[in-house]
């Protein structure tokens, strides 16, 4: 809802879905913009502030609390506490033994902290969507977009990383021949080397694409829901009661997408990145 | 929507989580997860070890028991062996001792039986002379008979 417009259905949307953006406008110089048309036209170089303060956030709080699990770790009987983050440890450990086959001792602190973060990351969608965006509005901040996950600048960041991450290892356990000749050796063989290139870079373009839309769309389009549903409440009492209610099933169901969301895409990483070490 | 320097900040943050994850949080606790999987195998371990350890004890003390019972009875035996063997020396110590008693007594009985009879013999001697000197009534001298008077003492 953005202060001194009128409120409507659309405005309250665009309002909900625009961030918090600080960058260097043509004009105003470094500044946080004060509409989206603001905001398109700092171009590249802007932060999300909130996108970053929420990524940032939870990312620190599921370092903390995994820190203190293991500065708690003994061999002794786990209490309570230990024992679910242990649990969770166990889940990243299987899945990693399950679909990574060479031995890095990156790759399980990397699906765990994705997983972690992610899901983390997913869950401020279940946050009822007004409750933060008009307490910030209290304190002065004029956008909070709070699902970090519903930014293709933080899924494409993380996607990215596991794309360099892929490459890296692809040159590192192939050697760069091995790398190229997977790139246009395959699946027609040498002579068809243009076909191949094409084939396989699609292919290899499409990884981190996928990677990071998949999670995006996911999130962005629950969002979305959450944010058509909240629209009732402004209509009258009775469709205010059933927004109520849908927006509890929704929850209920979205419960799942989030849970699902962070486990797909730790699993793929962990599937890219074992793509990439083996050898042919 | 824009794409935008947010995508270097989230990269840069998720390359320092991801680092300080692999460095702080994952070793530790697999460290304990891997202790507390050895000390549960020790556990388990010792735990059978403990039930061999009880059951040779068990045998070992049930061993002892009939070693000390077996031992038991030979003491037994050899206190009733040597009871009747102290019963047989006693008998036979007394036997010696009653022979040695009866012994002496019978030296004794001789002695006296020997002197008795110098006595007689003497006082036969004097009582023959009187006789003698009765039966003459008369002086008889003495010297003259008293070879064969002594002759005859010598007889009795």
């Amino acid at each position: 809802m953005a202060s001194g417009e009128p409120l409507t259905a659309s405005g309250y949307i665009k309002h909900h879905l625009q961030n918090l953006t600080f960058g260097n406008h043509p004009e105003n110089g470094w500044s946080i913009a004060h509409s989206a048309q603001e905001a398109s036209e700092m171009g590249f170089i802007a932060f999300h502030l909130d996108s970053l303060f929420w990524s940032i956030v939870l990312g620190a709080l599921f370092l903390l609390v995994f820190r203190i699990a293991a500065v708690r770790a003994t061999s002794d009987t786990p209490g309570s506490f230990q024992n679910f983050i242990e649990w969770i440890i166990d889940f990243i450990e299987d899945n990693v033994r399950g679909s990574f086959s060479a031995k890095n001792d990156l790759i399980a602190p990397l699906a765990l902290t994705l997983f972690v973060w992610v899901l983390l990351m997913n869950l401020m969608d279940l946050v009822p969507v007004d409750w933060i965006p008009e307490f910030a509005k209290l304190i002065g901040v004029e956008y909070m977009k709070v699902v970090p996950t519903t930014d293709p600048n933080i899924t494409f960041g993380l996607s990215l990383s596991v794309f360099a991450l892929m490459i890296y290892y692809s040159i590192k356990i192939k050697g760069l021949g091995g790398f190229l000749g997977e790139l246009t050796l395959q699946p027609f063989g040498k002579y068809m080397m243009p076909v191949n290139l094409f084939l396989e870079g699609i292919a290899l373009i499409a990884k981190p694409l996928s990677h990071s839309l998949r999670l995006f769309g996911n999130l962005y389009a629950g969002e979305m829901i959450f944010i058509l549903i909240a629209l009732l409440y402004s209509t009258n009492i009775v469709l205010g009661a059933l927004g109520g209610v849908l927006q509890w099933a929704w929850a209920v169901f979205h419960v799942l997408i989030v849970l699902l969301q962070a486990f797909i895409f730790m699993v793929l990483t962990i599937v890219y990145l074992d793509m990439a070490h083996q050898k042919h | 929507m824009n794409i935008n320097l947010t995508l270097i900040g989230q990269t840069i943050t998720f390359i320092i989580f991801v680092w300080f994850c692999m460095k702080f949080i994952w070793p530790p606790i697999m460290k304990a997860l891997n202790e507390r999987r050895k000390s549960i195998a020790d556990g388990l371990a010792a735990a059978a070890e403990g039930q061999r350890e009880r059951e040779r004890g068990h045998q070992d003390a049930e061993q002892l028991i009939e070693q000390a019972k077996s031992q038991a009875q030979e003491i037994i035996a050899k206190a009733e062996k040597r009871g009747a063997e102290v019963v047989a020396e006693a008998k036979n110590e007394a036997r010696t001792e009653g022979e040695r008693i009866i012994t002496a007594a019978r030296g004794e009985v001789e002695m006296e039986t020997n002197r008795a009879r110098e006595q007689l013999r003497v006082q036969v001697a004097t009582l023959a002379i009187a006789g003698a000197e009765q039966i003459l009534s008369q002086e008889v001298d003495a010297k003259a008979h008293e070879q064969m008077l002594s002759d005859l003492a010598g007889n009795l």
